[in-house]
């Protein structure tokens, strides 16, 4: 009978000492399966560092695509992603801004706002490709744009226009009502609230948004395809600046481009080893401003949630 | 006169922000309407019966053949191998992060899987084709230059944040009091993890599998670089294939003319694609919805 017993007890600190055991492995699998995205983006970063480091330089920067790997460089792509990006942001900022407002501060709660929700939802999670075919259909041939860096920066604009929507809710959500109430106590309308209230205190949140949205954009590869970019632009697109009245052209909005991400795929479907050491460099250079952007979003973020307490 | 100025500029700033909202619908109806304006003139020449059961996708051959099926199983071959790194590691990271990992680690390893998800696709393409799968071939000497294997597994690395950050929220609104009870009855975290979180937060993790399933499905450049450009019925991993995504990059890089039926093509795949993430994207909202009424 003693005995029985203590083969039971016994019995159960063996399973206790397994299942403690367990957790520990699982603990263990779980921190390693954390680092396996660390690893990744570490040998990644190493893996283009080696490749490509050599090849950067300011020959490299200022140079056109060219047949022969040693002369090529970047000059026409990183012109062609700094303006469509002023233009997505252009695009994306105020209406994703607007759109956010409207549907926290004057969100009424009816079937057509319910399904402006559904649909942001949905519009997150159409894949980025499909927008390229939107943007060439409609953009490009039924609206005339051509292929031009209008066409792109819109484009993107829409790809990203959810994000910013997404994260300008978020943070005016933040904002506790007391605020609004404290400022409609006062006389101020609505508007006023808004200007003078809700868009300042949510300003940082907003901000981080669209970094990270415009950090995405300038990695977009598959739509700006779509539309059309060329991979070989051996020119600069029309100058805005002119030496005549009025001083400004718009000329260059309808310009061919190319971007970032395209010369650097176009340069990694080549057989040539030299053409891929290119791809190389630009993936650093690509690669450095996503990371910068993401990386003062984070930033932005922490310091923020730290700054305000309400 | 002050007064109705006032009221103006609230109603007028109002109508501004309420279109801005509504033009979001206007995408979504753009879309529908140009995919399907410019995709209908394809089905005029190929029958949709052709489309969808024909094995052979060859619209450069002087006798084109248009089955898509080529196309699908290369995204689906692609996906699978994506999903079956990203489900498990993401729902791994995810139990870690929400079960086991203090605060400090959370705070620094949460940006860092962020990053993994910012990294632009063609540098992970680049990555997939000239560094993974030359590692890759070393293991399995008969793999091709080209092939399903590693655009897989990368496009599965690069969606953990994704499966990983929806399924860690689903974790979280589950409430303490629940673990709790669990850990009262002298449950480790590890039997609290796999017998209450996880079913208590079931449908958000569904959730999270299908958005990430959905991403890997619309993911374009990493197989356009590494999966070579060869639509190919199997479901062998060590091929060259092409996705749907793959073939719109791959046509849209020549030049093709407006009207044309190889443009139509890249629309009829499209089509195919949007209904495919549509479908995916809905069943996702549903159980995300579930899962927000059970708490």
């Amino acid at each position: 009978m003693m005995l029985e017993g203590q083969n039971k007890i016994l019995e159960m600190r063996k399973r206790i000492a397994l299942n403690k055991l367990r957790d520990h492995i699982f603990w263990m699998i779980g921190l390693l399966a954390t680092l396996v995205g660390f690893v990744l983006l570490f040998t990644l970063m190493v893996d283009l560092l080696i490749d490509g480091l050599p090849r950067l330089g300011w020959q490299f920067v200022t140079s056109y695509p060219s047949r022969f790997p040693e002369k090529a460089g970047i000059l026409s792509a990183w012109v062609g992603t700094t303006l469509v990006m002023i233009l997505t942001a252009a695009t994306a900022v105020p209406l994703g801004i607007a759109a956010g407002i409207y549907l926290e501060e004057y969100n009424k709660k009816n079937w057509l706002t319910h399904l402006i929700e559904i649909n942001m939802n949905n519009l997150a999670g159409i894949p980025s490709i499909i927008y390229g075919l939107l943007a060439l259909g409609l953009f490009v041939y039924f609206l005339k744009l051509g292929e031009s860096i209008l066409t792109g920066g819109l484009t993107l604009g829409l790809l990203i226009l959810p994000m910013v929507v997404i994260s300008t809710r978020e943070s005016i959500r933040a904002i506790p009502n007391s605020i609004r109430e404290a400022s409609y106590a006062l006389g101020a309308t609505k508007l006023q609230t808004i200007r003078d209230h809700i868009l300042p205190y949510s300003s940082g949140g907003i901000l981080t948004g669209m970094i990270i949205g415009l950090s995405r954009a300038i990695g977009e590869t598959a739509p700006i395809i779509t539309v059309g970019a060329l991979s070989f632009i051996a020119f600069l697109p029309t100058s805005p600046v002119t030496s005549t009245f009025p001083f400004f052209s718009i000329k260059w909005l309808f310009d061919p481009f190319t971007v970032m991400p395209i010369q650097m795929f176009n340069w990694v479907s080549r057989p040539q080893a030299a053409f891929q050491i290119n791809a190389a460099a630009a993936g650093i250079i690509l690669l450095f401003m996503t990371l910068l952007m993401n990386g003062f979003a984070i930033y932005l973020r922490y310091k923020f949630r730290k700054r305000i307490k309400w | 006169m002050k007064r109705t100025f006032f009221k103006m500029k609230e109603k007028g700033t109002e109508v501004i922000l309420f279109l801005s909202a509504l033009s979001t619908i206007l995408i979504t109806l753009s879309i529908v309407f140009i995919l399907f304006y410019e995709g209908l003139g394809f089905f005029k020449v190929v029958s949709l019966m052709e489309f969808l059961t024909g094995t052979q996708w060859t619209p450069l051959f002087a006798q084109p053949k248009f089955g898509i099926l080529p196309l699908v199983a290369g995204t689906f071959l692609v996906t699978g191998i994506a999903v079956i790194v990203a489900l498990p590691m993401g729902l791994i990271v995810a139990v870690y992060l929400s079960e086991y990992a203090p605060f400090k680690v959370k705070e620094i390893a949460k940006p860092i899987l962020e990053l993994l998800a910012a990294v632009p696709t063609v540098v992970y393409g680049y990555f997939a084709l000239l560094f993974l799968t030359p590692l890759l071939q070393k293991l399995i000497p008969n793999l091709s230059g080209f092939n399903a294997l590693s655009p897989g597994i990368i496009m599965g690395i690069m969606i953990i944040p994704y499966v990983s950050s929806v399924s860690e929220d689903a974790m979280k609104a589950v409430p303490m009091q629940i673990r709790e009870g669990s850990y009262a009855t002298g449950a480790t975290k590890f039997q609290t993890a796999f017998k209450v979180v996880i079913p208590a937060a079931f449908s958000g993790i569904a959730a999270a599998f299908v958005i990430g399933i959905s991403r890997a499905i619309g993911e374009t450049m990493v197989v356009a670089i590494a999966a070579g450009m060869m639509p190919n019925l199997t479901l062998n991993a060590l091929e060259p294939i092409q996705t749907l995504t793959a073939y719109i990059v791959g046509i849209s890089l020549g030049d093709v003319p407006h009207g044309t039926v190889m443009y139509k093509t890249i629309f009829a795949a499209g089509i195919t694609l949007f209904l495919i993430t549509l479908f995916l994207n809905v069943l996702g909202f549903w159980f995300r919805r579930r899962f927000r009424e059970v708490y």
